[in-house]
């Protein structure tokens, strides 16, 4: 024990004498923060909208101020010619189109039907569908409202609805920092998992350290563990760290407990160390370790579901995620932080993550050799 | 103390120990002599139980190195070849960590290496990568015998060191034998290898002899001369040429020379002035344990 702990004081001298790698574990959770967040957040207010109404009736006015109603879209330019209304759209000065045939006001009140066409900039395909999405919405109110109307001014038919109001759970206001914020921290915490511990094992190598380390009675399990705590201890200081940023600079709503979002993210870092140990030994020098460790971090992170739903990945890329513990963590540190999950709800995972650990843990102890 | 018997280790297609045999008694100082390459390095991580051997056996105070590891890494001061502490960590820190992680305080211990430790003690804050190269080994020396081990294994220790360093990690040694600790060292220097008690001459992962340096150095039994002149290139090329000149070897200013049959041929002076050479000077010399060992090398290679 007394070893155990002599070593990881030893492991925090190195770290903090390091004033590079010092500051670092704490600059990158305010860099990863300031920038990233806002950065990654795929902006769904302020569409710009060209509008082409060549009815100028009552109806498309109600539609247009409709629209403009909206706090989603904001109304860039007005005009009869549908050339300029495309030549707009292709040179990016707007990111949605609304034609308005000529007499759409008289069809939609005599004829009771008349056609509109959106074209929606899709360059980017998540944001040009929630743009269609609340485009749709707003036309679909102004359905109901029409036939409302028609019912009042007694056409015959008899008309039945059903009226459809949507609420955006855990997230009401769509704000996609909320969604992308945890994620970050998600990269910042396997980062530091990841490369800091493995790369400390690896540079003993290189330095010929380990060596001397070797010969010294020294066992396994408090090599693995020396290695292990500091790491642990870093990660989950750079987690709060990264919290407590979210909520000075965006205002992160933290719905769960935090000791159970701190549970989770040890268990995740025991697994994610165990990891960047056993790859450890199997490197020799800190370029194979980098090399091998940058390809495993964009896998790991870009399958966990950060921008895509995991859910609507491929069955075999759902199947990896259960092996990949960025996704456990990914997806539990969304549902604690936003839905306010509790210890019951997040027990699958926290099984799932304690097997990998066990798995990537008994890989490091068994790979790593006191011998040359 | 060590027994080594018939150890063979191989690296793929390369055999780094062929058949090792040897016996080193307690509180010697034995000397591992070879060129670079020769198998010093993997002899010595199989005695600190770091390899392990392809064949053969090796106790170390009466214990495998196999079986017994754990025992005996309790009981083995090992200073690698590359220096081998934090150099990000101070003398000091260096010294206390190395105890710590063998069960013991540098207090504890402090009588058997105060000698060594006085040296660095004004730096002792400063980090072990700024220490010069004799420092350096000093603190590594430190460090091997901070658990008071009853064996040290130096894999050349004085490599890149001043000369005057040199000397006094030479007397540091004499004094720990005079401790009781058994030392195995291992140099490329000719000169340190007549100050250890025995040395093995080791080429190629075979070991050529094992003995006291005078005893090796008295087996030589031909006599020596040294040849010098001004073209020493020519010259060592002229007496290549000279059938009854039997091994020519460089070294330093002049040529050593041993002569077929060992007979002294008396117009060797007449026969080089022929050739042209200038300055001549020809003279018998006491031969040196480098002497011997290019001698056996030059024998374990013909017999191949």
């Amino acid at each position: 024990m007394r070893t155990i702990l002599y070593l990881i004081r030893k492991e925090f001298i190195q770290i903090f004498r390091n004033t590079f790698l010092a500051r670092a574990i704490f600059g990158i959770p305010i860099v990863q923060m300031v920038i990233l967040v806002p950065a990654v957040t795929f902006e769904i207010r302020n569409i710009e909208l060209c509008v082409v109404d060549k009815d100028m009736s009552t109806e498309s006015r109600q539609l247009i101020s409709r629209i403009q109603g909206s706090e989603f879209f904001l109304l860039k330019h007005t005009t009869f010619n549908e050339k300029e209304a495309d030549d707009m759209l292709h040179s990016d000065k707007c990111d949605m189109v609304l034609h308005i045939p000529e007499n759409f006001g008289r069809n939609v009140t005599r004829e009771g039907n008349d056609k509109i066409m959106v074209a929606v900039n899709a360059i980017n395909a998540t944001s040009a569908q929630l743009a269609w999405a609340y485009m749709r919405g707003i036309l679909q109110d102004y359905n109901a409202e029409l036939m409302v109307q028609n019912l009042q001014t007694g056409t015959p038919a008899r008309m039945s609805f059903i009226e459809t109001t949507n609420r955006f759970w855990y997230n009401p206001s769509l704000n996609y920092k909320y969604y992308m914020l945890p994620g970050i921290l998600v990269i910042l915490v396997t980062a530091i998992g990841l490369l800091l511990a493995g790369l400390n094992v690896v540079r003993e190598k290189e330095m010929g350290t380990i060596e001397q380390l070797n010969v010294t009675p020294i066992r396994k399990y408090q090599f693995i563990t020396a290695k292990l705590i500091p790491f642990l201890i870093i990660g989950l200081i750079d987690l709060a760290f990264g919290l407590l940023i979210g909520k000075i600079l965006f205002n992160i709503p933290f719905n769960g407990s935090i000791a159970l979002l701190f549970l989770f993210a040890a268990l995740y870092l025991v697994a994610v160390l165990g990891l960047a140990l056993f790859l450890s030994t199997l490197s020799s020098t800190q370029q194979q370790y980098l090399f091998v460790v940058f390809f495993i971090l964009m896998i790991f992170i870009l399958m966990s579901g950060i921008f895509t739903p995991a859910e609507s990945m491929p069955l075999w890329a759902q199947q990896f995620n259960i092996i990949n513990p960025a996704a456990y963590f990914m997806r539990v540190i969304r549902m604690v932080m936003l839905k306010g999950s509790g210890f019951s709800d997040v027990l699958p995972d926290i099984r799932g993550i304690i097997l990998i650990g066990i798995g990537t843990i008994s890989l490091a102890i068994w790979r790593y050799r006191k011998t040359v | 103390m060590i027994t080594s018997d018939n150890i063979s280790k191989k690296f793929g297609s390369i055999t780094a120990l062929d058949g090792v045999t040897l016996n080193i008694g307690k509180s010697e100082l034995f000397g591992l002599i070879g060129p670079d390459g020769a198998g010093k390095t993997t002899f010595f991580r199989i005695v600190t139980t770091l390899l392990l051997p392809d064949t053969g056996t090796m106790t170390v105070m009466g214990h495998d190195t196999i079986n017994d590891y754990l025992l005996l890494r309790r009981n083995i001061g090992y200073m690698p070849g590359r220096f081998s502490l934090y150099q990000d960590l101070s003398v000091e820190e260096n010294l206390n960590f190395y105890a710590t992680v063998f069960g013991t305080t540098v207090k504890q211990n402090y009588h058997l290496i105060k000698n060594i430790y006085s040296h660095i003690e004004p730096f002792r804050k400063r980090p072990a990568g700024k220490l010069s190269g004799g420092m350096k080994q000093k603190l590594a020396l430190c460090c091997a015998l901070i658990h008071a081990p009853d064996l040290i294994v130096l894999d050349e220790p004085t490599t890149g060191v001043d000369a005057v360093s040199r000397a006094e990690f030479w007397e540091m040694l004499k004094a720990l034998q005079k401790e009781g600790i058994t030392i195995l060292v291992s140099t490329p220097y000719m000169d340190e290898a007549i100050l250890c008690d025995r040395v093995a001459l080791i080429q190629k992962g075979r070991i050529l002899d094992i003995d006291k340096p005078a005893t090796i150095i008295a087996g030589f039994g031909k006599k020596m001369y040294a040849v010098s002149g001004k073209d020493k290139y020519k010259l060592i090329q002229d007496l290549r040429c000279d059938p009854s000149v039997e091994s020519v070897n460089p070294f330093g200013d002049s040529v050593h020379i041993t002569f077929t049959g060992d007979r002294f041929d008396s117009t060797i002076a007449g026969k080089l002035e022929k050739a042209g050479h200038q300055d001549l000077r020809i003279k018998e010399i006491e031969p040196g344990i480098e002497d011997v060992f290019l001698e056996l090398m030059t024998v374990s290679e013909n017999d191949k």
